[in-house]
């Protein structure tokens, strides 16, 4: 007698509707919300052709031998009070195995005020380390190689001045410009979208953000000139799918900013980089590294015309996410932290950045640095997740949800292309909006206990250690103060007043401000300074606060 | 819900230079749904900004938010600069990143209570409804 086999996937799926599913009210689906089926098959991905790593679109990674070829750069992002200190920071680092540096600087430095203005009162060398003259880069960067490493710069709204510091302290080192590898963060647009720290208004920001891509064409050619961020809009409170869209948006609206200059897109498109947040929604992270490959590769080849492939590569740095920490249970967030990593890594990051377990207490101690760091190591030599290349590819449901994300993304590039684009979407407030709402939402859930945080809303203790943190001497303050005061008093008094004389006169005309810039660094003119001879020609830009 | 008497009326305000609005938004938004009349000043307020938009739109309380680590300077002076204007009636919170000890010492400063990352929103509601019963909106 002969029976006739039964789909299996019928079977399973009357299995299923017999079966009763886990009731306790907890979202099943991803922290952006797309619904997830219990189950992915063959069916979720009709005809599709075979991708390689190295291939265009790039869903499977931008180099044909992955990390077989070369693992991700481990790059700790670090800075804190002032430049001796992080020099000392930078050289434990260096000697603990970290492959590149990355510098944060304190709030006045990112708001380009030194540290002896007023409002720069309490915040100095807080978030970072405080620079005010090419006296401090010279600190930070003693006895560090420049030509053999590579260094991440973030600073967005002053990010021209800095980088034109860190060029002049190579001068003295010796290293050609020519030679210099590293970052500049240089984003302003998500500054304006999400992190707030914009000082110029939209036009002169973007016209600088032009200015350093040109020179650094030309001049830099191995620096990263931007490093175009969804990180911020991503801790902001935006989804991943935002963060997807909002990023790529902003990354094409530098594009056609530069086409405007006249540059050709295969000068200066293989310079652009990306930055994501790894967030603790494991797949759909991945998912959304893996989209952000193919939509740029296309974009870039059949909208914008590059021709050569490079132009068509999106690389990017990742940082795990500091807004998926909990100040209860600190040691948790190690945990947390090596999952974020993970997902960064099967999504093919180019480097990443693991957060200590303490920084959402303060900043980082040498132990927890250290254990952020250790986690890298872990991923890198004792998993063996590094091995195959994009070991996810084919998966029914990382491509399926790579698919989902590719599709919302471009959803909201037609709203932003309806509001007139990037900076009107802005000024508008589109995007802080739709950030504040998600933003929301998800805090409601996690009241509502549709979403859990171990230890925030569920899992809790009631006598929570207490974990060693780092201080900042509050001395520091009126010492760095007494140093910018110093570099001042010492200077050639007339050098730096003509150089910043000249930087004001090519403001208000069109020429490319670098060379201006870095004159006046050279000549000791403090980054305040240099930003307030911008803002008497470019003016300053205040939000409409939304709630 | 009609209210028997006039709602509290919050100033919410971003102190320091950091941009870091997710938290201030968030809260706002809770306050302003349970009934209080917020009045949100947006970035990069001074202590003396503070002060003035509380006294001038009559607040009796006043939120601060900060993630810079500048608190211990900048949480102090917006209760000295409500001393120096003679309004010490004005309830001043605050929120962000700050540490078990920093948290005494503010309170010791005349700040009434800090909120931490991780705080339910209703929890900060509840203190509020403690702190005014008789105008409670509910």
């Amino acid at each position: 007698m002969k029976v006739r086999a039964r789909d299996p996937k019928e079977v399973w799926e009357q299995e299923l509707g017999s079966s009763s599913l886990r009731d306790d009210g907890i979202e099943t689906s991803t922290i952006s919300g797309i619904p997830l089926k219990p189950l992915y098959t063959k069916d979720d991905l009709p005809g599709r052709a075979p991708e390689f790593p190295g291939q265009f679109p790039y869903t499977r990674g931008i180099h044909p031998s992955g990390y077989r070829g070369r693992l991700w750069t481990m790059r700790q992002f670090s800075g804190y009070a002032t430049a001796a200190e992080t020099n000392r920071r930078y050289k434990y680092l260096l000697a603990n195995g970290q492959t590149g540096l990355s510098v944060a600087f304190d709030m006045p430095t990112l708001m380009g005020q030194d540290s002896d203005a007023p409002t720069s009162r309490g915040e100095v060398g807080h978030c970072g380390v405080a620079i005010d003259s090419l006296a401090d880069m010279e600190t930070l960067l003693e006895g560090i190689p420049l030509g053999e490493i590579t260094t991440s710069m973030t600073i967005n709204s002053p990010a021209a001045i800095l980088l034109c510091m860190y060029i002049a302290v190579a001068e003295k080192q010796g290293v050609p410009a020519s030679k210099l590898g590293g970052t500049l963060q240089n984003d302003i647009l998500k500054e304006f979208i999400a992190q707030k720290e914009f000082i110029f208004p939209p036009a002169p920001s973007m016209r600088l953000v032009v200015d350093s891509i040109e020179y650094c064409a030309k001049e830099v050619p191995k620096w990263n000139t931007i490093s175009i961020s969804g990180y911020h809009i991503r801790e902001a409170g935006s989804t991943a799918v935002q963060e997807l869209a909002f990023t790529l948006a902003d990354g094409m609206a530098y594009v056609d900013a530069c086409l405007e200059r006249g540059m050709h897109i295969d000068d200066f498109a293989s310079r652009l980089s990306f930055f994501f947040d790894a967030h603790i929604d494991f797949f759909e992270e991945i998912a959304k590294f893996r989209a952000a490959r193919r939509i740029w590769a296309r974009w870039m080849r059949d909208r914008y015309g590059a021709q050569q492939e490079r132009s068509w590569k999106l690389r990017f740095h990742s940082q795990t996410a500091g807004v998926s920490l909990t100040a209860q249970q600190p040691e948790l967030n190690i945990a947390r932290t090596a999952v974020e990593a993970l997902a960064a890594v099967l999504g093919g990051t180019q480097s990443l950045h693991t957060n200590a377990m303490d920084e959402v207490l303060a900043l980082p101690t040498d132990r927890a640095a250290r254990i952020a760091l250790r986690t890298q190591q872990l991923l890198a030599y004792e998993t063996g997740v590094a091995n195959t290349i994009d070991p996810l590819g084919g998966s029914y449901f990382v491509e399926a949800l790579t698919d989902e994300m590719e599709r919302q993304a471009e959803a909201y590039f037609k709203r932003i292309d309806e509001i007139g684009g990037v900076i009107p979407a802005i000024e508008s407030g589109f995007f802080q909006k739709e950030i504040a709402d998600a933003a929301f939402r998800y805090q409601q859930e996690l009241e509502q206990k549709r979403r859990i945080m171990v230890g925030i809303n569920d899992f809790t203790v009631d006598d929570e250690e207490e974990i060693e943190i780092l201080r900042i001497d509050s001395r520091l303050e009126s010492e760095q103060a007494a140093r910018v005061r110093e570099v001042r008093a010492r200077r050639d008094q007339a050098k730096a007043s003509n150089a910043l004389h000249r930087l004001r006169k090519a403001a208000a005309g069109t020429d490319n401000l670098m060379p201006y810039i870095l004159d006046a660094v050279r000549a000791y003119a403090t980054e305040g300074e240099i930003m307030q001879a911008l803002i008497e020609v470019f003016g300053t830009y205040t939000e409409t606060a939304v709630v | 819900m009609p209210t028997a008497t006039k709602p509290v009326r919050i100033v919410v305000a971003k102190v320091g230079l950091d941009g870091h609005d997710r938290g201030v938004k968030v809260v706002a938004r809770a306050l302003r749904d349970a009934g209080y009349e917020v009045i949100y000043t947006g970035l990069r307020q001074t202590p003396e900004m503070v002060v003035d938009a509380a006294l001038q739109e009559d607040a009796q309380v006043i939120g601060l938010s900060i993630h810079s680590g500048a608190h211990m300077t900048l949480f102090p002076a917006v209760v000295d600069e409500l001393k120096k204007r003679d309004a010490t009636d004005i309830v001043v919170f605050g929120g962000g990143i700050i540490p078990d000890d920093d948290i005494t010492a503010l309170k010791k400063r005349g700040v009434a209570e800090i909120f931490t990352p991780g705080t339910p929103l209703q929890d900060i509601v509840d203190w509020l409804r403690r702190r005014f019963p008789e105008k409670s909106s509910s």
